[in-house]
């Protein structure tokens, strides 16, 4: 098209003639948006959360009342009141972790049933964005929900715990550390990273299945289980799997991750980041994150 | 440069074949209508140039390839598919952030002065909206798009009389400036007949007719033949013949319009009438088959 140009180098730059001027085009922010939208679809990211945190807020309130009665010994009371804390953080992780799992599961599916698959891909947003903006949800979005709840549930537990404790007529209770927070964040970048393969695996299948997406997903994992059993007697795939799910506790904390995680000497990054099975994990997540970009260009509505 | 360029374009899903090697050239400032049975393999052939499934063949659409580069070739083509596809849970404002959020050329200010002469409210849902209110929703978004290419895709499917006008008219007046190029594929072949510039009919994969709407006017001529001259009517090799009101129309081919005066009231055929001529010659297409 352009090879007249060379011949007519004397010419003036108007006479090179261009079809269709490119017209002024607005800075655009695909990923942003595309997360943005995420979130107004599926409400339950943040709703489940918070729903989670009311519930424990008030089954919190009821036993500090209770126990403000109860308990006299101020050491037993700080003592129960900081388990609690710990069961409500885990809550939290389980909440997040469910609601990452049915997330993935319908994410590149539902869009193919209802058909608007075909308006999305009327935009200029490539398959990869759209991959990589759902896979941020379970992997950015809900660990980042879950911190900011967790925080702001233990600032309201602590205000009523305080609050139990002066109407006891004790001194207030002791000031929140700021370990507490840097434990939780590291615990949801541990979980986050340990379960990037599971998320993955689910967005592939979720991208891939023409139906009976959590039963296509599952299906694999239970048939290769019972066929190493019955054909080997052994269960290395299982405890693969295994430790797949709560492998993180092991590699991530002190002792397993056994009992409460109450100081930063408990955290152990360096043996989670040399840890084989992590960077083995996020292979597999790479690859099915890739295998779901393309399986989405692939794939028309159900 | 043509805007749509393809060469042995095929697709088989299985053993059926929904287009069998077509080969099509759309220049740019065209409005190409591309009307066939249902099955005929029109949406296969949309959704190939759109880049929304793959294909055989060679297809360059603006220059690029659509299937390895669909997000890039989005910025000069929209597209409105045959049914409601906006997403039920989406608001009009998410609609309008959205796509300004993510399409360079999307000019909002145009969208909302075109969404202000609706009844569309901005804090709707899609799925509170009337289909024809959809419809506008999604023409709105088109509309404010500085595309060169506009995919239609049956875009008034289930729409009544109202809607329908009004998507052509706005689609005439506010859109189309010769510049850019518009495929449409309708089973309402009577409300494109005035619009278009080219017209192709397609059938059981192929592109049985491909011609200029100058062309269609002065090749096809129909005679509603007076009774007494329908042997000498017959005679002349009519592409087709149908009764109405006991009286017979023939549908001629390059015939001479002097000739044909002769025999009766000369006029040009509409497209379903011709469609129904083209179609009932071609094997294995029931007769009158539904267009």
């Amino acid at each position: 098209m352009n090879t007249q140009s060379g011949a007519m180098s004397g010419s003036s730059p108007g006479a090179n003639e261009i079809p269709a001027p490119p017209t002024p085009t607005m800075p655009t922010r695909p990923m942003y948006w595309s997360i943005r939208r995420e979130l107004w679809e599926n409400r339950s990211i943040y709703v489940v959360p918070l729903v989670v945190a009311v519930v424990v807020l008030i089954a919190f309130l009821i036993a500090t009342i209770g126990r403000a009665i109860v308990i006299v010994d101020p050491a037993h009371k700080a003592a129960v009141l900081a388990e609690r804390n710990h069961f409500a953080a885990a809550a939290m992780m389980a909440a997040a972790f469910i609601v990452g799992v049915f997330y993935c599961l319908d994410a590149l599916y539902g869009e193919r049933r209802d058909r608007t698959i075909l308006f999305w891909k009327s935009l200029p947003v490539s398959d990869l964005t759209t991959v990589l903006s759902k896979a941020s949800i379970p992997l950015v979005i809900l660990p980042l929900v879950t911190f900011v709840v967790v925080v702001a549930m233990q600032l309201v537990m602590l205000l009523l715990r305080s609050a139990a404790l002066l109407m006891s007529g004790l001194s207030a209770a002791t000031p929140l550390s700021l370990e507490q927070p840097v434990i939780l964040l590291y615990s949801l970048i541990v979980l986050a990273l340990w379960h990037a393969p599971l998320y993955a695996w689910l967005l592939l299948v979720s991208s891939w299945a023409r139906r009976a997406v959590f039963l296509w997903a599952m299906l694999p994992p239970v048939v290769i289980s019972v066929f190493e059993k019955v054909a080997f007697n052994t269960s290395y795939f299982q405890s693969m799997i295994n430790y797949r799910l709560t492998g993180f506790a092991r590699e991530a904390f002190a002792g397993g991750g056994h009992g409460s995680i109450d100081s930063l000497t408990q955290l152990t990054p360096g043996n989670f980041l040399s840890a084989p099975g992590l960077w083995i994990g996020l292979a597999f997540a790479a690859a099915f994150l890739l295998a779901a970009t393309r399986m989405r260009r692939y794939r028309e509505p159900i | 440069m043509p805007c749509i360029e393809a060469h042995g374009l095929r697709k088989a899903y299985g053993t059926t074949v929904a287009l069998d090697g077509i080969d099509l050239s759309v220049e740019e400032g065209h409005i190409l209508g591309l009307i066939g049975p249902n099955g005929a393999g029109k949406t296969t052939a949309l959704n190939a140039i759109l880049g929304l499934a793959p294909y055989q063949g060679e297809l360059k659409v603006l220059g690029r390839d659509p299937w390895t580069e669909r997000d890039q070739l989005m910025r000069d083509v929209c597209f409105i598919a045959d049914v409601a596809v906006l997403p039920r849970w989406l608001r009009v404002w998410q609609a309008l952030d959205y796509v300004a959020g993510v399409h360079p050329r999307f000019d909002r200010a145009k969208a909302e002065a075109f969404l202000a002469k609706t009844a569309i409210k901005r804090g709707s849902k899609v799925r509170e909206l009337s289909k024809g209110m959809v419809t506008q929703l999604h023409l709105a978004l088109v509309m404010a798009i500085d595309a060169r290419l506009l995919v239609l895709d049956e875009p008034t499917l289930g729409l009544d009389i109202l809607y329908r006008k009004q998507f052509y008219d706005s689609l005439l007046n506010d859109y189309f400036d010769r510049s850019r190029t518009i495929v449409v594929t309708t089973h309402q072949v009577e409300e494109v007949q005035h619009i278009l510039t080219d017209l192709m009919f397609i059938n059981h994969g192929r592109i049985v007719l491909d011609c200029s709407m100058e062309e269609f006017e002065s090749r096809y001529l129909e005679v509603m033949v007076n009774p007494e001259h329908v042997p000498a009517a017959r005679a002349l090799k009519p592409l087709h013949e149908r009764q109405v009101f006991g009286r017979s129309i023939l549908l001629f081919d390059r015939a001479d319009r002097r000739e044909l005066a002769a025999l009766g009231e000369v006029r040009t055929p509409n497209i379903a009438d011709l469609f129904v001529a083209v179609m009932g010659n071609q094997p294995g297409t029931p007769q009158g088959a539904v267009i």
